[in-house]
């Protein structure tokens, strides 16, 4: 682990992303003591350029200072990122250690709804789900989790059935431990490296997918995320850029780094991927 | 196994995907609140015990659920997928109406994404590791991060608003008439920042597909036939190495196509694209339910039907393939 680590922190990518996200997670933390009074307070006329008194970015179709809108999008784009991810991560691991640990019919089902989920336009059922559950913070996050979470069994269940005939399992089966026990202590922490670096890739994509929602109409009415910023400001796109240009950039830069993060613990955590 | 089986077990599938995707659906409207009955009391604006029992029994919804999943199976079956709240019309007949434009503007993104990947993979696989190559790792890594929806409206800022070059709305000139030749120009116009933005995301993964596979092919025993024989090295490219590094593309179209949906759902709603995206959107905004789950299923069909078509193309192209499961 330690061995991981280091090549982990001797990448110069992966440390940048690492750099970038702790910025972004600093600022979606102190959003409410920098900028106590909300984004969606009012401040100033509306489509100030950037650099007008005041305004370090400008002001959104309403007046609103646009800095303030972006610091706390961040916290939508992080919430959503994470816990949707850990939801899906939570749901997948179970399901796919169960299906590659048993093997069987458990196994050839969970294969067959992995299947189904490549072939259906996810977004589109993601659409339907969160339309159909009322948009909001947790109907985004269960619909998010609920698309995404086969990636994860798929990968969980491919190293549990890899592992499930090794011999330190063995050792702990005539060891007389039952069958969760060996799930949970024996298979899994062997299993992590993989899950890690899917769920490190899952955040990113989970990120755009809220911001797709929210642009949709489709994100809690009462949060402004950098989706629904975009979503909001298309009316004024032709005379004032900043509007749809800088909360786009914040997604992208969000996502990029996320995504160096999680391609830097791909090399650190897979051996093979090591030069 | 042999073709003709692997066809049918794979027809098989394919019908087995669709029945999921209508059961899914049947489940799916029980998450909305309320049931038909609310919604169309609320619509006419009063709701009396008795009407909305009459209401319930008109609409089948007072019998056990086993009973009305049967009758929904049967009415999707024959292709009834309910009747528009908004539009009061049969939902499939509002789908396949807008259904052409998305299947044009597909196509077209597809064959940007697969003509563009391929050419930028070839000029990658010349020389690995080369300028070209290093310029496509960090394109790809840019698209994977931006949401497509703002890639598209990027694209529109800089080529309608700043440079006038391209139309940003809709799929022909407003008003302009145009007929025949002139009228396929003008959509043609429209289709292309749309239609870009879509292949964008999709062009990144065909070139690395191409430059793997074209690395790959380059060391095998015929290629060196080839050029043992005293080809030369463009006609090698084109004629063995290429033709060889296609084949995992007809999968990987296949595979990428319900992205592509989903992505194409939001590229519209940008470039007002009359598809059914735009129209899943305005089902989202009216709240018509039936027919944004109609959009769902038709959707799924497609790519189901899409897989379907890509997987024996696959077969037929590649005769090494093993027909199994």
């Amino acid at each position: 682990m330690r061995d991981s680590l280091r090549v982990f922190l001797s990448r110069p990518i992966p440390l940048v992303g690492l750099v970038i996200f702790a910025v972004i997670v600093a600022l979606a933390l102190l959003a409410p003591l920098l900028f106590a009074r909300g984004p969606f307070t009012i401040v100033g006329m509306p489509l100030l350029p950037p650099g007008a008194p005041g305004l370090l970015v400008g002001s959104d179709v309403l007046g609103r200072d646009m800095a303030v809108g972006l610091a706390y999008g961040a916290r939508i784009s992080l919430l959503v990122g994470i816990t949707s991810t850990l939801c899906a991560v939570g749901i997948g691991v179970l399901l796919g250690a169960v299906a590659g640990y048993y093997g069987g019919w458990l196994d050839d089902l969970l294969m067959r709804v992995t299947e189904f989920f490549q072939i259906i336009p996810s977004f589109v059922l993601l659409m339907v789900l969160v339309a159909f559950m009322q948009p909001s913070l947790s109907s985004t996050v269960i619909g998010i989790a609920l698309i995404t979470w086969p990636q994860v069994a798929r990968v969980v269940r491919g190293e549990f059935l890899s592992l499930r005939g090794r011999e330190f399992v063995q050792a702990a089966r005539t060891l007389g431990m039952g069958d969760v026990r060996i799930i949970f202590t024996q298979v899994l922490p062997n299993a992590l490296p993989p899950i890690i670096v899917v769920g490190s890739m899952m955040v990113g994509s989970a990120i755009l997918t809220e911001s797709a929602l929210s642009f949709l109409g489709l994100g809690d009415p009462n949060l402004l995320s950098w989706g629904s910023m975009i979503g909001g400001s298309r009316s004024a796109m032709w005379v004032a850029w900043w509007t749809t240009v800088l909360p786009g950039l914040a997604i992208m830069i969000t996502v990029l780094a996320l995504n160096f993060i999680g391609d830097g613990l791909n090399d650190a955590l897979n051996p093979r991927r090591r030069r | 196994m042999n073709r003709l089986s692997y066809i049918g077990a794979r027809l098989v599938k394919t019908v087995l995907i669709t029945v999921a995707v209508v059961l899914l659906s049947f489940f799916l409207v029980r998450l909305a609140p309320g049931d038909t009955a609310t919604v169309m009391a609320g619509q006419a604006g009063f709701a009396d015990e008795a009407f909305m029992k009459s209401l319930r029994a008109e609409y089948g919804l007072d019998q056990t659920l086993p009973v009305q999943l049967w009758k929904y199976l049967g009415a999707v079956a024959q292709g009834d997928l309910g009747i528009s709240f908004v539009r009061r019309q049969p939902v499939l007949g509002v789908i396949l109406e807008r259904l052409p434009n998305t299947l044009l503007l597909n196509a077209f993104a597809l064959l940007v994404a697969i003509a563009g990947g391929v050419v930028m993979g070839m000029m990658a696989a010349r020389r690995p590791g080369s300028a070209t190559d290093a310029a496509m790792t960090v394109l790809s890594m840019l698209f994977y991060a931006m949401p497509q929806f703002w890639l598209g409206m990027m694209a529109m800022l800089v080529f309608s608003v700043w440079l006038g070059w391209l139309p940003p709305f809709g799929l022909e000139t407003m008003g302009a008439d145009y007929t025949g030749i002139a009228r396929l120009g003008d959509i043609a116009q429209h289709m292309i920042l749309p239609g870009v933005t879509l292949a964008l995301y999709f062009m990144a993964s065909y070139a690395r597909l191409t430059r793997t596979a074209m690395i790959e092919v380059a060391d095998q025993d015929f290629v060196k036939t080839a050029r043992a024989k005293g080809i030369s090295e463009g006609q090698v490219a084109r004629r063995h190495i290429l033709r060889n590094a296609l084949v995992p593309l007809i999968t990987f179209a296949g595979l990428q196509s319900a992205i592509l949906v989903g992505g194409s759902v939001l590229v519209e709603n940008v470039f007002s694209w009359p598809g059914v995206g735009t129209l899943a959107y305005e089902a989202v905004t009216t709240r018509d339910n039936p027919l944004l789950l109609g959009i769902f299923i038709v959707t799924a069909v497609l790519v189901s039907l899409f897989n379907l078509v890509t997987d024996i193309a696959y077969s037929i192209a590649d005769p090494r393939v093993e027909l199994g499961r």
